[in-house]
């Protein structure tokens, strides 16, 4: 397991913690995250120990309750990343037809586009409502794991063992789903945590550009934007919305570098 | 972000696979035409996508830039300015053309505004330079600085002067950008008063005339693209030095500096360049937003103001420089891997 190392063991500490800050967190906002309480950027107080935020709503109720639609897009977009990924990459490996050059150098063009781009042009041309977020943070995404599926049924594809069902003569969406797919699941699965904190870090930035989820909704990447102009009078409204961002991205990659570490020991 | 391109380029593939060419004496120049050739193609689609995007929902965009100044006569008049009364394929070929040449057409919301120099070239140099010196002065720092201590962490792998470097390395090589660049604002800005939290150079300044400026955003892309350069570089040259070659010499008697530097370290440099490379093309995209966090005056704040105000050709503008440079810098990172593992322009791997 992940928790048999020390990187992995505080992984999952922290993972747990702010999945739990996001989950639970709603349920003790001591204010509205939505409702001016006080002086826009005033510091902190025993009522608000984070203080308020640029309009003067409570910097601890925003941050309790933006932490489930990061957690929750994030989530949806590795899915969709995985779906389509898993999807593309057995088809082009399996097929040895020409679906495998067409689905490829799509791939290829996609891969040519900065990441942050795609997700601007499909914001410019749908706006940037949670749909777009999660479709687009997926197709930036999903030809990395095409790639690496695709590399991965290849090999597996020429194993007696599939040869064997195709001569029985299962269909081929029974042999991709019975021979193949259980059996690449360990690349596969490898790196969906960097995968996950990428997903986070995608819908977070385009949110932190004021390009995504629109006020006064809170979410942690649109927080450290909004409130930029009161840096000096109450850093904590743009530094506690940062810092859990940091500790979920790095939390998250502990737990899949400790994965990993842990799968190369027991392969090897 | 630390969003590295995946596995950079198909070239080292390519290369190792594929035979050489008979009857060609140089395998160099053939596989630079090719590259360049697929770069060419690679940029007609993108350039197909990124008008596909940009036009997607049709007239949107003289009614969006015009907002309360919309009515049936105004709409219709910027529509024949901007040629949007064309058919989507023929608009298209129109600002293809045009592209080719550095010319990107109008910008909607100038000619909403009835500004006279509405042409978008005249605007977009200044970004563009401001755009490049940035990733020019990172890219500068960020080669010596993520070979040496992924080497210096490589070499003392497992020890403390290994977590010294890697634990920061993985923490901030993993951290969004705006993430990263609040923090270094929060420190330099509002606890020293150091540095200035944004840029606020006026209209055509170059950032040199105000050095200060460009310090937060060259920190910022420098501690996302080192700190995921350096772990690669650091595995490489930990793993090189369990080689057998490496043992040998060790055990020959030959000394420890002469085994790192004869051995080890040329061997392990070579897939580091293409680490470098990757980290090189992050730059193309982690410019858009490191940018806009410090209100730096290039071509990724330009993007950004572009799609807030939803002014599509301008988006479309800079898009394609965007990725055209992208593209550009991963035919120069095959290249320089080319040139610089022999191993691979042979074709004897």
């Amino acid at each position: 397991m992940v928790a048999s190392d020390w990187g992995g063991r505080i992984g999952l500490v922290l993972l747990t913690l702010v999945v739990l800050l996001a989950i639970v967190g709603p349920a003790f906002e001591p204010h509205s995250p939505v409702e001016s309480i006080g002086i826009p950027g005033s510091g902190p107080t025993s009522g608000a120990p984070l203080g308020l935020d640029y309009l003067g709503r409570d910097v601890l109720s925003r941050l309790l309750a933006g932490g489930r639609s990061t957690l929750l897009l994030g989530l949806a977009a590795t899915a969709l990343t995985y779906l389509v990924g898993i999807t593309v990459g057995l088809m082009a490996g399996y097929a040895r037809s020409l679906l495998d050059p067409v689905l490829m150098r799509g791939v290829d063009v996609l891969l040519s586009f900065p990441a942050l781009l795609v997700m601007l042009l499909l914001v410019t041309a749908f706006g940037g409502g949670r749909l777009v977020l999660v479709c687009a943070a997926a197709l930036v995404l999903f030809p990395g794991v095409g790639r690496l599926v695709r590399t991965a049924t290849l090999e597996v594809s020429t194993k007696s063992y599939v040869e064997a069902a195709v001569a029985r003569g299962e269909r081929t969406a029974a042999i991709l789903r019975r021979e193949i797919l259980p059996n690449i699941t360990g690349p596969i699965i490898a790196d969906v945590g960097i995968r996950f904190s990428w997903s986070i870090i995608l819908i977070a930035s385009v949110n932190y550009l004021g390009l995504g989820l629109r006020p006064p909704t809170a979410d942690w990447g649109l927080m450290i934007s909004e409130n930029r102009q009161i840096i000096s009078t109450n850093p904590l409204a743009l530094l506690a919305p940062a810092i859990v961002i940091a500790v979920l991205i790095i939390a998250v990659n502990l737990v899949g570098d400790a994965y990993v570490r842990q799968h190369e020991r027991s392969g090897s | 972000m630390a969003v590295l391109p995946e596995t950079s380029s198909p070239a080292v593939a390519e290369i190792t696979t594929v035979e050489p060419v008979r009857g060609s004496n140089h395998p160099v120049a053939m596989f630079l035409a090719r590259r360049i050739a697929t770069g060419i193609l690679t940029l007609l689609v993108v350039s197909i996508l990124i008008f596909i995007a940009t036009n997607i929902l049709p007239g949107n965009v003289a009614v969006v830039v015009l907002g309360r100044a919309a009515n049936a006569t105004t709409i219709h008049h910027l529509d024949v300015e901007l040629g949007l009364d064309h058919s989507a394929v023929s608009r298209y070929l129109t600002w293809l053309g045009g592209a080719v040449h550095g010319n990107f057409g109008h910008s909607a919301v100038a000619e909403a505004e009835g500004r006279s120099n509405s042409a978008i070239s005249a605007t977009l140099g200044t970004p563009v330079r401001n755009s490049l010196l940035l990733a020019g002065i990172t890219t500068i720092l960020l080669i010596p600085l993520t070979l040496l201590l992924g080497t210096i962490a490589g070499i003392h792998a497992g020890r403390k002067l290994d977590h010294l470097i890697s634990i920061p390395a993985l923490i901030m090589g993993g951290l969004p950008e705006f993430v990263t660049g609040t923090v270094l604002i929060y420190i330099f800005f509002t606890k020293l008063n150091l540095l200035p939290p944004v840029d606020l150079l006026s209209g055509g300044e170059s950032p040199l005339s105000d050095p200060k400026a460009i310090v937060l955003p060259v920190l910022t892309l420098l501690a996302v693209a080192t700190g995921a350069g350096i772990r690669q570089v650091r595995t490489g040259m930990a793993e090189t030095l369990q080689r057998d070659y490496v043992q040998v010499a060790r055990l020959n008697g030959v000394a420890e500096r002469r085994v790192l530097t004869r051995y080890a370290l040329r061997n392990a440099l070579a897939p580091s360049v293409q680490i470098i490379a990757q980290n090189m093309q992050y730059l193309a995209g982690g410019i858009i937003i490191v940018e806009s966090v410090f209100a730096y005056p290039g071509i990724g704040t330009y993007l950004v103001n572009a799609v807030t105000s939803r002014d599509v050709i301008e988006v479309q503008a800079a898009a394609m420089i965007l990725a055209t440079l992208y593209i550009v810098i991963n035919i120069a990172a095959d290249l320089i891997v080319l040139f610089l593992v022999p191993k691979l322009r042979t074709g004897a791997a």
